[in-house]
């Protein structure tokens, strides 16, 4: 609810993301999360098997989120699970009092920790949003009636930086006619590949949260150069994490993605953080940004 | 065309442990294109074979090996060799080694892997271009098919997951179809079917085991003009 009044209000929304751990020990991630995260960010997404890495689940973690007073954005791929399990869980999802959904394709399989599993993709982003919409007006997806109707506000993902852009707008604008509401974008390091991105979806109406990824370190951004597609890191910023000593880090991590979020906080609705596990320099951050 | 490689040489003697006579079947089709069970093939499968101490009863290139007819005719021309054989090693894909073991009622050893259904770029290189998904998409997608060339299969379009020279993340070697897919269309001046939306694939086209089975012909009664 949060989420969809600060969006639809006008104000700049800042949303963190929290990757579940792998195992059940939850603790520390929930102290992090209450610490970090309650009064500075809006939302919390909630990672499902990113990077197709076995973890707890984001359904469980968003709920306890809730428990703890966060609002949670349930992070849903369509990896692992076909049409059926889908529409479970987000009807699942909704009887714990997760609204936010943010609806991927997710990474493939090949790419995680358990390289032998059977791939699903029985239904791909643009049709999860499709299903979102139909469970909300009372129906599954054979048309059948449901007993008690789930409320969700979806949204979706984008690649602003993807080269070429366009097949990214295409599905972008599909998403949009499937349902999304609003959209966290992959990480941009780039503000001329991002003004560049807005000045050709302003006119789809709908909000988008800049991605800044936390970077923590000059060996960690040549890996996401190499392996993360549709993600480059300058070269300068590379070199000015590489020109501090390691104990500067973090600090320097902080100072870079501040920066690249007060040069963005003009073009977009918002910006989804994505620390990979830095959640206590969020703050600090969005300190910085604003500052 | 199935492509199809051969087993591991051990695999296969361990598969025939216990067994002193073996016949061997191949096919014209497949298997010989692919170079695993053609006549070649099969001589020097028999060399080999009778190098590890087993006695080839003889050898036959069924044309082809997944029709029923065929089989059993085949089956009878090499009766002999077939008596006095404890199993048959096919050099066939899975299809073959089914059908010569349900018509002529031997044991059969598969000799090959059947990888995917694919063009022949050349000898040598195969790719994978059709599922047989018994709900063709190539009309939408101008002849490039997403549901077997885009590792997720996804009909509405490319993840976020290419790369700026147009590979796919699973695998920088595999092009990414959607972009081919975009490129083609762009060119042809056809980027307005990338727009459509696509429903969700019925997947109960490819619920195993398929089977068709064509329906009688209505019989038209002659109505007296020739």
């Amino acid at each position: 609810m949060k989420l969809q009044q600060a969006l639809e209000s006008g104000d700049f929304v800042i949303t963190g993301e929290i990757g579940p751990p792998k195992g059940t020990d939850l603790d520390h991630a929930l102290a992090e999360a209450k610490e970090y995260y309650t009064d500075n960010v809006v939302a919390v997404n909630v990672t499902d098997l990113q990077s197709s890495v076995l973890r707890l689940g984001s359904m469980a973690v968003c709920h306890k989120l809730l428990d703890i007073g966060i609002e949670p954005v349930y992070q849903m791929t369509c990896r692992d699970r076909n049409r059926l399990a889908l529409q479970s869980d987000l009807l699942s999802a909704s009887v714990l009092g997760i609204e936010n959904v943010l609806a991927l394709t997710g990474d493939h399989v090949p790419l995680g920790d358990h390289p032998q599993a059977k791939p699903v993709f029985d239904i791909d982003s643009v049709q999860l949003l499709q299903v979102i919409d139909t469970l909300q007006q009372g129906k599954d997806m054979a048309g059948n009636e449901l007993a008690g109707v789930p409320k969700f506000y979806p949204g979706a993902v984008v690649s602003p930086c993807a080269e070429p852009l366009e097949p990214q707008l295409f599905k972008m604008e599909k998403k949009i006619q499937a349902g999304a509401k609003f959209f966290q974008t992959q990480a941009v390091y780039d503000r001329a590949a991002f003004e560049n991105f807005m000045d050709k979806v302003r006119g789809f109406g709908v909000p988008v949260l800049v991605g800044i990824v936390l970077l923590k370190s000059a060996g960690m951004a040549k890996f996401m150069n190499e392996n993360v597609a549709g993600v480059s890191v300058p070269d300068e910023l590379i070199k000015e994490l590489a020109s501090v000593d390691k104990k500067d880090r973090k600090k320097k991590s902080v100072e870079i993605a501040a920066r690249l979020l007060r040069e963005m906080k003009d073009m977009a609705q918002g910006a989804h953080i994505m620390p990979l596990g830095w959640d206590s320099e969020v703050p600090k951050v969005i300190a910085a940004a604003t500052a | 065309m199935i492509i199809l490689k051969q087993k591991d040489f051990d695999e296969i003697i361990e598969a025939l442990s216990g067994e002193r006579k073996v016949f061997i079947a191949g096919c014209t089709d497949c298997a010989t294109t692919c170079k695993v069970g053609g006549e070649e093939e099969l001589e020097k499968m028999k060399k080999k074979l009778e190098g590890a101490g087993i006695e080839v009863t003889g050898t036959c290139v069924f044309d082809t090996a997944c029709l029923s007819g065929e089989v059993r005719q085949k089956g009878k021309d090499n009766q002999e060799a077939l008596k006095n054989a404890d199993s048959i090693l096919v050099l066939a894909c899975g299809t073959g080694v089914q059908t010569i073991g349900d018509q002529l009622g031997y044991r059969v050893h598969p000799g090959l892997e059947s990888l995917f259904i694919g063009e022949v770029v050349r000898l040598g290189k195969y790719e994978e271009k059709c599922r047989a998904c018994g709900d063709c998409v190539l009309e939408y997608t101008e002849g490039i098919c997403p549901v077997t060339r885009c590792s997720k299969g996804l009909l509405n379009g490319p993840c976020g997951g290419y790369s700026k020279d147009g590979k796919c993340e699973v695998d920088p070697e595999k092009d990414c179809a959607w972009l081919l897919i975009y490129e083609r269309l762009k060119e042809r001046g056809r980027l307005d079917k990338m727009k459509k939306m696509r429903e969700p694939k019925d997947y109960s086209t490819m619920l195993s085991p398929r089977r068709l089975v064509w329906e009688k012909p209505k019989v038209k009664v002659a109505g007296g003009k020739k």
